[in-house]
């Protein structure tokens, strides 16, 4: 008599999915409702940035930059002009610096408000996205307003930046602040009172302390979970150690750190309130001056042509740390590289621990709740006779191993 | 709280809404019709909400004061700009085009600047409305 025995069953989701914002494939194992297990594959989106980069010159690579992402399109050129003036010691001059401060937190209030309608839409409370997004327009109407577009701003240049906020700038900007004022209570309110978003997110999606130190995960989701880690405070950039930044951890709020889906949430509100401040400090503080290091583009390129080194920039973007390194020989103006590490990236490895042990109907809101960005994290594809693999650690130490029998040679 | 939407949902039901009815206020019958229509002035469309000062939009082009330089080409992010060997004058394509105004800057003629034109939607991407010139 054949026994029957307890089994698993496999649930794909994606590369294409309707409950998935960007290509990306997970492998579930689940029994029945549960999830055992978890597997994530990447490598849908690959859009060989960094190999255009390095056929164009400094100046072009910063509106390239700005397309890794549409919602960081402020950060990344700005890691990657950090880098350059890391590589070739410009100095950037103080008033933009604050500037630097007012549109990446703009970024970030556009960043997370647009998050939590996303989130509120995840778990089929559309009313709150609505209500998220109106806010959202008056975040992109003041960016525009600010930078002459809503998304791709084109407000970076190496040492500087491009636009200056006039005097008569000032009142829009302190107007729109108040409306933000206004309009977070009532959202914090709906977000972290009401019943629906509590009954989804708590105790949903949990990543521990030790997981989240562990997986070196980085931004809110890091915070959510207790880490102390924020780019802003560890290795303050642009004007932040002027302003008083802190770690936005959930017990600042209530108290208490689960590492659960809610806590996200908290964390990334208490973070647009944080950006509202800092905005509103960076205005009344910023002091006058020059906004560009060297305002004569020719002369700036033929500096960076001429000089040979390499450079870091590390910037807090909406969604954790984002790194751009950079290397000039000194006689090409292309770059000799140019590698990007996005924060979604470092937030990939988490959702392992976090989506185990849910239900199929958490797997939308969990994943969500690390706030990804696919086309910023697929960086390496390999593609060899048109036909695309990856690689795994056994193909990779052999390769590492003929390579070096090759170098032997 | 249970419902604390339902608050902000009334309010929002005496609203004036929020969108602005940009180009018609409904879906017109026959688009083509209503375009023709349009063009000869028999009806008005609805007009977009006003852009904002600096407002980076189609690029205007002085062709008189244009020195022939190139360094906008050098710059350009996107190829968008063409230079007329003959003529030693540059052709934009704005169907590449960024509207990042990077071209703008570097001019040292300031022969070009971004007008607040946005509708520049075309079937044809080499069409002369997207072309500068
Ligand atoms: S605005 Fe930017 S993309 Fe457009 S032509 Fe000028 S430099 Fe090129
Ligand atoms: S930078 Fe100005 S002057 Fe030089 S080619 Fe371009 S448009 Fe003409």
């Amino acid at each position: 008599m054949s026994q029957i025995t307890k089994t698993t069953y496999q649930l794909p989701i994606g590369p294409i999915h309707p409950a998935l914002k960007e290509p990306v494939m997970f492998k579930f194992e689940i029994d029945g409702e549960k999830i055992i297990a978890v597997d994530v594959e990447l490598g849908h989106v690959h859009r060989a940035i960094e190999w255009t980069g390095m056929r164009r010159n400094p100046i072009q690579i910063i509106y390239l930059a700005e397309r890794i992402c549409g919602i960081c399109s402020f950060v990344h050129p700005m890691a990657y002009c950090r880098a350059v003036e890391n590589a070739c010691n410009i100095q950037v001059p103080e008033r933009a610096d604050y500037l630097r401060v007012v549109h990446g937190e703009l970024e970030r209030i556009a960043s997370h408000l647009l998050w939590a309608g996303v989130a509120a839409h995840e778990i089929g409370f559309d009313t709150v996205l609505f209500l998220t997004w109106e806010m959202r327009e008056k975040v992109l109407d003041l960016i525009e307003y600010l930078t002459g577009n809503r998304v791709t701003k084109a407000i970076l240049m190496i040492g500087g930046v491009r636009r200056d906020i006039k005097p008569e700038n000032i009142p829009k900007i302190k107007e729109t602040l108040e409306y933000f004022k206004e309009n977070y209570k009532k959202l914090s309110h709906v977000f972290l009172d009401d019943k629906t978003f509590k009954m989804r997110s708590q105790g949903c999606g949990i990543l521990t302390y030790e997981d989240a130190l562990r997986l070196c995960a980085v931004g809110p989701t890091t915070r959510a979970s207790g880490v102390k880690k924020d780019v802003r405070v560890d290795q303050p950039y642009a004007a932040y150690s002027d302003l008083d930044v802190d770690y936005m951890t959930p017990d600042k709020r209530t108290g208490e750190i689960n590492g659960d889906v809610y806590d996200r949430i908290i964390v990334r509100l208490l973070e647009v309130k944080q950006s509202i401040e800092l905005i509103e400090r960076a205005v009344d503080q910023m002091p006058t001056g020059d906004i560009m290091s060297e305002p004569k583009i020719p002369k700036l390129l033929n500096y960076i042509k001429k000089t040979a080194g390499e450079g870091i920039g590390r910037d807090e973007a909406p969604r954790g740390e984002v790194i751009h390194y950079i290397k000039f020989d000194g006689v090409n103006e292309q770059p000799f590289t140019w590698k990007v590490r996005a924060s979604t990236y470092a937030n990939i490895l988490p959702w392992i621990p976090m989506l185990k042990g849910q239900q199929i109907a958490d797997i939308s809101i969990v994943a969500a709740s690390t706030d990804p960005c696919m086309s910023c994290t697929n960086r390496v594809t390999i593609i060899d006779k048109n036909k695309k693999y990856m690689l795994d650690k056994e193909q990779l130490h052999k390769l590492s191993v003929e390579k070096t029998r090759r170098l032997m040679r | 709280m249970r419902f604390s939407m339902l608050g902000p949902v009334f309010k929002q039901m005496f609203k004036k809404p929020w969108t602005n009815k940009f180009p018609a206020k409904y879906q017109p019958n026959n688009t083509t019709k209503y375009l023709a229509d349009v063009a000869s002035g028999k009806i008005k469309i609805n007009p977009p909400v006003p852009t904002p000062d600096g407002f980076r939009g189609k690029i205007k082009y002085d062709k008189e004061k244009c020195i022939g330089c190139k360094l906008c080409i050098k710059v350009c992010p996107c190829n968008a700009i063409e230079f007329k060997e003959n003529e030693k004058k540059i052709k934009v394509y704005l169907a590449r085009c960024c509207f990042c105004s990077q071209c703008n800057d570097i001019c040292p003629v300031s022969c070009l600047s971004m007008s607040d034109e946005f509708l520049l939607s075309d079937a044809d991407p080499y069409s002369k409305d997207l072309i500068v010139e």
